[in-house]
């Protein structure tokens, strides 16, 4: 059970140096204009701890590397237990470059109140990167929880008219399934003598069902897969564009994570031949994927305005993921990871793209909308580039990963595919539908003849991500090879649980 | 011929604690008389909090030498680290009080009975959390009680507070008759008073199940619980907490919950081992019945204080798990819990009172709005203190929590942490509240009338929001050294 890397004090930095950032933000009293871009610089650095992170990785088989561990109580067992796994470094990565997005779009638009702002997006950002990096059950709790603090306070504080009820949903709803996580990881953990996950996996995990039912219960609504979707239109309508981004982007993801490493790690003696929690509600979790699939996909193809056509393909398309995660078998894992980095950045930048036509027409309903592409080339390419990646374009990242997801659920059972595979024609419909009420048809109503085109500003923001979902296009064999590989054989660390 | 009564050796060393604060108590009154008016606030004020910080020294040295928990005074008291460490909560409890009261529009006339009285309360709780028989017990309570009664209605010109006062009487008085007819009982069925005489005598004449004893013994708990305001038991809480000016609520909701609890777990443990199977299912039954109240009604209060006193009903639930439980780790956490429970209750009763002499009436969830834009310190603190409250990771009221759950879980009282996980959640909406009213809203859109200039400058109530604070947060990130002193505290001092 010793780590097999170097002491990883670059993990306590991704986590740390943002909430340090926070701190900053919140204690100096920085002039308006200066604090986004204190809150800026950091998220830039965190980028780079994130690539030298990334560079000195061990892709060598499933690992765990850069791992950093403190005992934080010791009757409980319970530690500071920092590091990163072949697939979590990735998502890690889709949460700094996507918070330093959404800061940098914050800071174009000018938002008030900018300390407190920046410094809860700051917060926001550590807590994101905990959560991908605990390696320990507590911490993983406490880091779950403080997502939602800044969350709460972003949509609540700066959020749309509707905000208050949005936030109410939305802290109802997480929080009731936290709770139960929380009843969860006490008894498991007292159960085992150890909240780490990796001395949990040593002692082969778990074989209780309620206790895997509190987890799911957590990820489910934070997902959110059906029918725990209640929270998620209001909240992603109401949010600033850029944290409506960053929660279908970065924090969904924590969830299919949550699925994917706890979930299946400990609860899933998959493929062992042992029946298993993970294993014995596998039909259910994949039903409810696929219902919500497809019910996504009809409701954002009948959405009437921009937001809502991104929110409910979210919904789809963290389905889609879940269903890459219970496909349980190599490629679905590798596409299961490729698409939460790639639906985190084009949710993102829908959300920014959202936004960003928000603010010069002051409505996002479909039918107001209209002709935005004549004299505006920067806006219909964007918006053009990132949709024909959404809908999953042969060639394109997303095509990449939903084959994979595809390929991985057929062997598992062929109809799942072919649920998967009429979502995939669902998206298509509705991404188009989208591109075309907003960039083509007649000028509508809402639209000012000065409506400017992309500025720079914006330009800078918005390009970054869709080069790097361009770049995945490319080659999105640099994730699936490094996530799981071609098999799961050379696991290390008890990792070995997940042996097809 | 003076020497024919055998007095007791005393320990004065176990005793300094309170000795500081009578001390204090009693230069405070004297400085009613002799100190010119002009500077008597700030003299009564100083010698208070010198009074508390005094105790807390000396607490804290008592808890590094007394390794081992002895009887001392003719076996009346205990010396040893769970006396120790909780007269180290009241007494920080206490400084803080004196940091909210500072600024109180107390009467000239007053002010140095109400620092007096706010010593001698304190000196009375730290007593009480060390006492080793009956008597003692009856008579410290009485003591820090009468001190309460007075406090609450010293401002009597404050609406509501002469109410306090004598609901608070009154109620108390109850409590108090109780809790005396159960010592009465409990000495008439062993022929004891000392506990762990009493714990001897159960076993050694048999009377496991006796009567006498089981009365004796629910009539001390519903004593002890009115104390704790824990449900049903809890009606004065919310009318008392509402109407008493706000820094001695602060005071109560911190020190007296302290002291109840930590003295109901130490008679539990060491008086009535044999009866566990009957005390802690009642003691689980109260907490869930004080959870589901407090819980509930706080949805629907309008006033801050108010809400937050059935908070602290619902916070006496989440405590009394950990005493239910009866294990080790139950000691750890009640003890762990109280450090931040006090901390966020002192702290956010403190925001409150900042906000009733700026507005100069009471402070409900729509004349809050604003507040943590206008004051960020304030807002700050206060949704610090909310989050802790609720539960949330960052503040010691998670790992507090965390603990109590652990506890119930390690007895595999399963449903008491689910009655817990499920008031958690029911409480976030009134938590929240507060801090939605707070950033949320702002008083131009609830058409408030501005109260007009600057808000008066709060130094020592700013001091001590900031010191309850960090206490919050610090809990958090030092648990194990807390953990450690609690421990300590449980294994010198319990047989858990």
């Amino acid at each position: 059970m010793t780590p097999p890397h170097a002491y990883g004090w670059i993990t306590d930095v991704l986590v740390l140096l943002p909430l340090l950032g926070a701190l900053v933000l919140w204690i100096v009293p920085w002039p308006r204009r200066v604090a986004g871009v204190v809150a800026l610089l950091f998220s830039i650095a965190e980028i780079g701890f994130w690539i030298a992170a990334l560079y000195d990785f061990p892709f060598q088989g499933l690992t765990i590397a850069e791992t950093s561990r403190l005992t934080w109580f010791k009757d409980l067992g319970v530690s500071w237990h920092v590091g990163f796994l072949n697939f979590s470094i990735w998502l890690a990565g889709l949460a700094v470059v996507v918070m330093a997005a959404a800061i940098a779009y914050a800071l174009w638009v000018g938002r008030e109140r900018p300390r407190a702002y920046f410094g809860s997006m700051l917060l926001l950002t550590g807590a994101i990167v905990g959560v991908f990096a605990a390696q320990d059950l507590l911490l993983f709790y406490v880091f779950w929880e403080a997502m939602l603090i800044p969350l709460y306070l972003l949509v609540g504080v700066w959020g749309g008219p509707g905000r208050s009820t949005a936030t109410l949903k939305f802290v109802i709803y997480t929080m009731a399934g936290s709770l139960l996580m929380l009843a969860s990881i006490i008894v498991l953990g007292l159960e085992k003598g150890t909240f780490d996950i990796l001395e949990i996996l040593g002692k082969g995990g778990s074989s209780s069902l309620w206790l895997f039912l509190g987890f799911a219960a957590a990820f489910a609504v934070k997902a959110p897969l059906f029918p725990l979707h209640g929270w998620l239109p209001d909240a992603y309508r109401e949010a600033p564009a850029e944290v409506a981004g960053v929660l279908s982007g970065v924090v969904s993801k924590a969830a299919t994570y949550g699925f994917l490493y706890i979930g299946l790690f400990i609860f899933g003696a998959i493929n062992t031949g042992k029946s298993s929690p993970a294993g014995d509600l596998r039909t259910p979790i994949l039903v409810l994927s696929a219902v919500g699939l497809v019910y996504g996909s009809l409701l954002a193809f009948r959405a009437p305005d921009v937001r809502g056509v991104v929110a409910y393909s979210s919904l789809a398309q963290v389905s889609l993921i879940t269903i890459g995660i219970f496909a349980t078998n190599v490629s679905g894992f590798n596409g299961a990871v490729l698409q939460m980095v790639n639906h985190g950045l084009i949710s993102a930048t829908l959300f920014l793209l959202a936004g960003i036509v928000e603010r010069r027409t002051e409505t996002g309903q479909l039918d107001r909308l209209g002709g935005l592409a004549r004299g505006r080339p920067a806006l219909a390419t964007v918006l053009m580039a990132t949709g024909i990646i959404a809908l999953a374009v042969p060639g394109s990242s997303a095509f990449a990963a939903e084959f994979l997801i595809l390929a991985g659920i057929f062997t598992y059972g062929w109809g799942w595919a072919v649920v998967g595979a009429i979502a995939i024609v669902l998206a298509a419909m509705y991404m188009l539908r989208l591109i075309s009420a907003v960039l083509h048809r007649d000028v509508g109503p809402a639209v000012p003849a000065g409506a400017r085109d992309l500025r720079f500003g914006e330009l800078a923001i918005v390009v970054p991500l869709v080069a790097c979902l361009l770049a995945l296009s490319v080659w999105p064999a640099g994730i699936t090879d490094r996530a799981f590989g071609k098999n799961l054989r050379q696991g290390q660390n008890g990792l070995q649980v997940l042996v097809r | 011929m003076i020497a024919s009564i055998a007095t007791p050796h005393v320990d004065w060393f176990a005793l300094s604690p309170s000795l500081a604060l009578l001390g204090s108590a009693g230069v405070s009154l004297l400085a009613a008389v002799l100190v010119p008016r002009t500077g008597r606030r700030a003299f009564s004020a100083w010698v208070c909090a010198l009074g508390y910080a005094g105790a807390f020294v000396a607490a804290a040295l008592l808890y590094d030498r007394s390794g081992h928990g002895t009887a001392v005074i003719a076996e009346a008291m205990r010396r040893d680290r769970w006396a120790a460490l909780s007269a180290i909560v009241v007494a920080g409890a206490g400084l803080l009080a004196v940091g909210v009261s500072y600024n109180q529009r107390i009467r000239v006339t007053h002010v140095a009975e109400y620092y007096s009285l706010l010593a001698a309360a304190g000196a009375g709780m730290v007593f009480l959390a060390a006492a080793n028989n009956l008597m003692v017990l009856f008579l410290s309570l009485e003591w820090f009680s009468i001190c309460l009664y007075i406090l609450c209605a010293i401002d009597y010109e404050l609406v509501g507070a002469l109410e306090a006062g004598l609901k608070y009487l009154v109620v108390g008085g109850f409590g108090s008759a109780f809790l005396l007819f159960g010592s009465a009982l409990v000495y008439g069925a062993t022929g004891e008073l000392q506990f762990d005489r009493i714990a001897a005598a159960t076993s050694a004449q048999g009377l496991t199940g006796d009567t006498l004893l089981i009365i004796g013994l629910a009539l001390m708990l519903a004593g002890l619980g009115y104390k704790a305001s824990a449900a049903p038991f809890h009606m004065w809480t919310p009318d008392v907490y509402e109407g008493a000016p706000t820094p001695v609520t602060a005071f109560m909701s911190a020190a007296t919950k302290t002291v109840a609890l930590i003295l109901t777990l130490r008679v539990l443990t060491t008086a009535f081992p044999r009866e566990a199977h009957l005390w802690a299912p009642a003691i689980g039954a109260i907490a869930i019945a004080s959870l589901v109240l407090g819980n509930l009604a706080a949805l629907t209060q309008k006033s801050v204080k108010r809400m937050l006193a059935y908070s602290s009903i619902s916070h006496a639930g989440f405590m009394l798990i950990a005493v239910a439980a009866n294990n080790a780790i139950g000691g750890r956490a009640l003890l762990y819990y109280l450090i931040p429970y006090s901390a966020m209750s002192l702290g956010s009763f403190a925001v409150v009172a900042a906000r009733e002499r700026e507005l100069r009436q009471p402070v409900t969830f729509d004349n809050i709005a604003g507040l943590g834009w206008e004051r960020p310190v304030f807002g700050v603190a206060m949704t610090t203190f909310m989050l802790g409250f609720a539960g949330m990771p960052l503040t010691g009221g998670f790992t507090g929590k965390f603990y109590v759950f652990a506890a119930a879980w390690d007895r595999r009282w399963i449903w008491l942490v689910i009655v817990g996980i499920a008031a958690t959640a029911v409480s976030l909406y009134y938590y929240l509240g507060v801090i939605r009213a707070m950033f949320m809203r702002l008083p131009a859109e609830l058409q408030l009338a501005p109260s007009g200039g600057q808000p008066p400058r709060e130094l020592a109530l700013g001091a001590a929001v900031i010191g309850a604070l960090a206490v919050t947060v610090g809990s958090f990130f030092g648990v194990q050294p807390l953990i450690d002193l609690a421990r300590h505290a449980v294994s010198s001092s319990l047989s858990l």
